[in-house]
């Protein structure tokens, strides 16, 4: 999976699921379409953020908050396939890679980097970011997640082949 | 050499963790009307069944009213995923807290009511704030819905270890000053980051000292100091808290869980891979006064200089001055409730506060307990009665202005002082100004009409 798009950036340390998606707009049933609500509350940060990029470059912490998943969802429909940050709240993180919206954490040399425009290459199999014109840095990432998006493993069926030995467990407690 | 959050891990690995994360678990799980739909539309699409729907619980507590039990003329979109939340229990076969069952409330505060949390137990919920229930010693944290329908599929979780962070609170507190001041205080030291990628452990003196709706209250916002969990060791508080509730074990089976109970507190030499130490005994009560719930100063403080844009983008928010005294700041709303302190003791503490006196004109003062039985006890001391005669709003149970999704919100522009767990821009409504306090501290704004030092209200807090 590779990635190439000209960033956009919110400057912005601590952004909140509740900023990402306020809570009104997470009375719905499914999960499309919420990208139209992306940020509704913080037109500065909305007007941020169009012109088709696919990357979002933001402060750390990014995610912090409420563990809704409505957050990933509503970037996803917007478009975005990576977010880059100096740290990610931990629910956010695995909400994220969940709906292949990819996490990337560097450090703040690099983030410094990451000006508005800036076009990036994100490789997942080889875990690099390339600035265009600038560095190629690695990014961690967690290896079982990065298997299942590249390979499209589901988690689910995976934990489902285990069944025997989930029901072992049940019958020894 | 164990910790807790080491015991309860190790005693519900499926399948360690290797180059994949571990499969873990989970003997509890507890749902509501906001992050389950599409989960069960995924389970629904797979043809599969909740594996244990023994182990599962539902509520309705985010996006109902608490004006009447009633969802007649409330908003659709609302009605519709509650009523969403019917439907795929009963599809199911999970047992349904619904608005007529004297078991509703706010899914963190009827875990521990009906006795379903329980020490050492694996406890998930698609809620950030599911920390609460680590105040009996329970692994318990937040999920997204993703992993919600991961639950019903397998009843395990995908997960890796998070490192060990102990939290000791020593000394004793003041009279006016709580847990809630407490919590505040550490994610004023160490950050809304500070606790990420790991689980507290609260620890010490002062921690022991706390009943258990005190330590909901710090366990309750572990998520606000980034950390997933929060844990506090089970001791004779937590087991006389829990006996004789009704999913609590029975008979011969309490005496085997007792037994097992006690072996979960953390080993003497256990290694914490960070430690915090706050000496409660010079806390003052805290207040918030940015978009974060670090961003706080004792009640006799003033608005520290912004650090960087960001505060600066808040102060603004909040329309108020770096330099400024917060005691004596103006306020339109107080809000007494959430998964944080909603409980019985909370609703008492207000009441000492509030009882034979006014809320100031101009004031709008909410009460909404966490729980239906919350509300019955409350009914049964005459608080409601107290709260009512101040001229406050006395409501039924549910999370109402804590998220604001269900019309209960702060109007734009305007402070309210409330005893929820979050400040975030918009949180209680488009452009409400959030100042996060204790029941004590909410309670005495109400009467002042501006932000008031509980401590004045004199020493019987
Ligand atoms: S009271 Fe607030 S924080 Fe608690 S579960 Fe409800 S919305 Fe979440």
């Amino acid at each position: 999976m590779k990635i190439s798009s000209r960033v956009v950036v919110i400057p912005q340390e601590n952004i909140d699921t509740d900023q990402i998606i306020p809570a009104r707009f997470l009375k719905v049933t499914d999960k499309a379409g919420l990208g139209q609500h992306l940020f509704a509350d913080r037109p500065e940060f909305r007007a941020l953020i169009g012109g088709g990029s696919q990357v979002l470059v933001a402060g750390n912490n990014f995610g912090c908050g409420s563990s809704r998943e409505h957050a990933p969802w509503a970037l996803v429909d917007f478009g975005f396939r990576a977010v880059i940050s100096t740290s990610f709240a931990d629910i956010f993180r695995q909400n994220s890679l969940k709906n292949r919206l990819l996490p990337i954490v560097v450090d703040a040399k690099t983030h410094a980097l990451l000006q508005p425009g800036a076009a990036v290459t994100i490789d997942l199999a080889a875990q690099t970011l390339s600035i265009d014109g600038g560095p190629t840095v690695t990014f961690p990432i967690d290896s079982f997640s990065k298997t299942c998006i590249l390979e499209g493993l589901d988690e689910i069926g995976y934990i489902l082949k285990q069944g025997s030995a989930i029901t072992a467990f049940e019958n020894r407690n | 050499m164990k910790t807790l959050y080491d015991k309860i891990w190790d005693s519900h690995i499926v399948v360690p963790e290797t180059d994949a994360p571990a499969i873990l678990y989970i003997d509890l799980h507890l749902i509501h009307e906001v992050t389950t739909p599409q989960a069960f539309t995924g389970l629904r699409k797979r043809g599969l069944k909740v594996r244990r729907s023994d182990k599962t619980f539902a509520t309705m507590d985010h996006s109902i009213p608490t004006s009447s039990r009633s969802l007649s003329g409330f908003d659709d979109m609302a009605a519709n995923q509650v009523r969403t939340l019917a439907a795929n229990c009963a599809e199911f076969g999970v047992l349904l807290f619904d608005l007529n069952s004297p078991k509703q409330g706010i899914v963190h505060v009827i875990g521990p009511e009906l006795g379903l949390t329980q020490p050492g137990r694996t406890i998930v919920c698609g809620d950030s704030h599911t920390s609460t229930h680590g105040a009996f010693g329970a692994l318990a944290h937040g999920i997204g819905t993703s992993e919600v329908e991961m639950v019903l599929a397998t009843q395990c979780l995908l997960q890796r270890k998070s490192k060990n962070f102990l939290v000791k609170f020593d000394g004793r507190l003041q009279p006016g000053v709580t847990a809630k001041d407490m919590v505040l205080a550490l994610i004023g030291k160490i950050g809304t980051g500070g606790g990420t990628g790991c689980v507290f452990e609260f620890a010490g003196s002062a921690i022991r000292a706390l009943d258990m709706d005190a330590r909901m209250t710090i366990c309750n916002m572990s998520i606000e100091g980034g950390a997933r969990a929060g844990l506090v060791a089970p001791d004779d508080r937590t087991f006389e808290y829990l006996a004789g509730r009704e999913f609590a074990p029975k008979a011969k089976d309490w005496d085997d869980a007792l037994a097992r109970w006690k072996q979960l507190p953390s080993d003497e030499a256990a290694h914490f891979d960070k430690t915090v130490t706050i000496d409660v005994s010079a806390l003052e009560p805290m207040i918030t006064y940015g978009t974060n719930p670090a961003m706080s100063i004792p009640i006799s403080g003033r608005v520290p200089k912004p650090e960087n844009e960001a505060d600066a983008a808040a102060l603004k928010y909040m329309a108020l001055e770096p330099g400024q005294a917060l005691a004596g700041h103006p306020i339109d709303v107080v809000f007494i409730g959430s998964c944080t302190n909603s409980r019985l003791s909370d609703l008492r503490s207000a009441a000492r506060v509030i009882r034979g006196r006014k809320v100031s004109r101009g004031v709008r003062m909410l009460v909404v307990p966490g729980s239906y039985e919350v509300k019955r006890q409350a009914e049964a001391e005459g608080l409601d009665r107290i709260f009512k005669e101040a001229g406050a709003e006395w409501r039924e149970a549910g999370c109402s202005m804590c998220i604001a999704m269900n019309g209960d919100a702060v109007p734009s522009g305007k402070v309210s002082v409330s005893t929820s767990n979050r400040n975030f821009e918009g949180r209680q409504g488009k452009g409400a100004r959030t100042l996060l306090a204790s029941p004590l501290t909410a309670a005495a704004s109400a009467i002042e009409g501006r932000v008031a030092d509980p401590r004045r209200f004199g020493a019987g807090l």
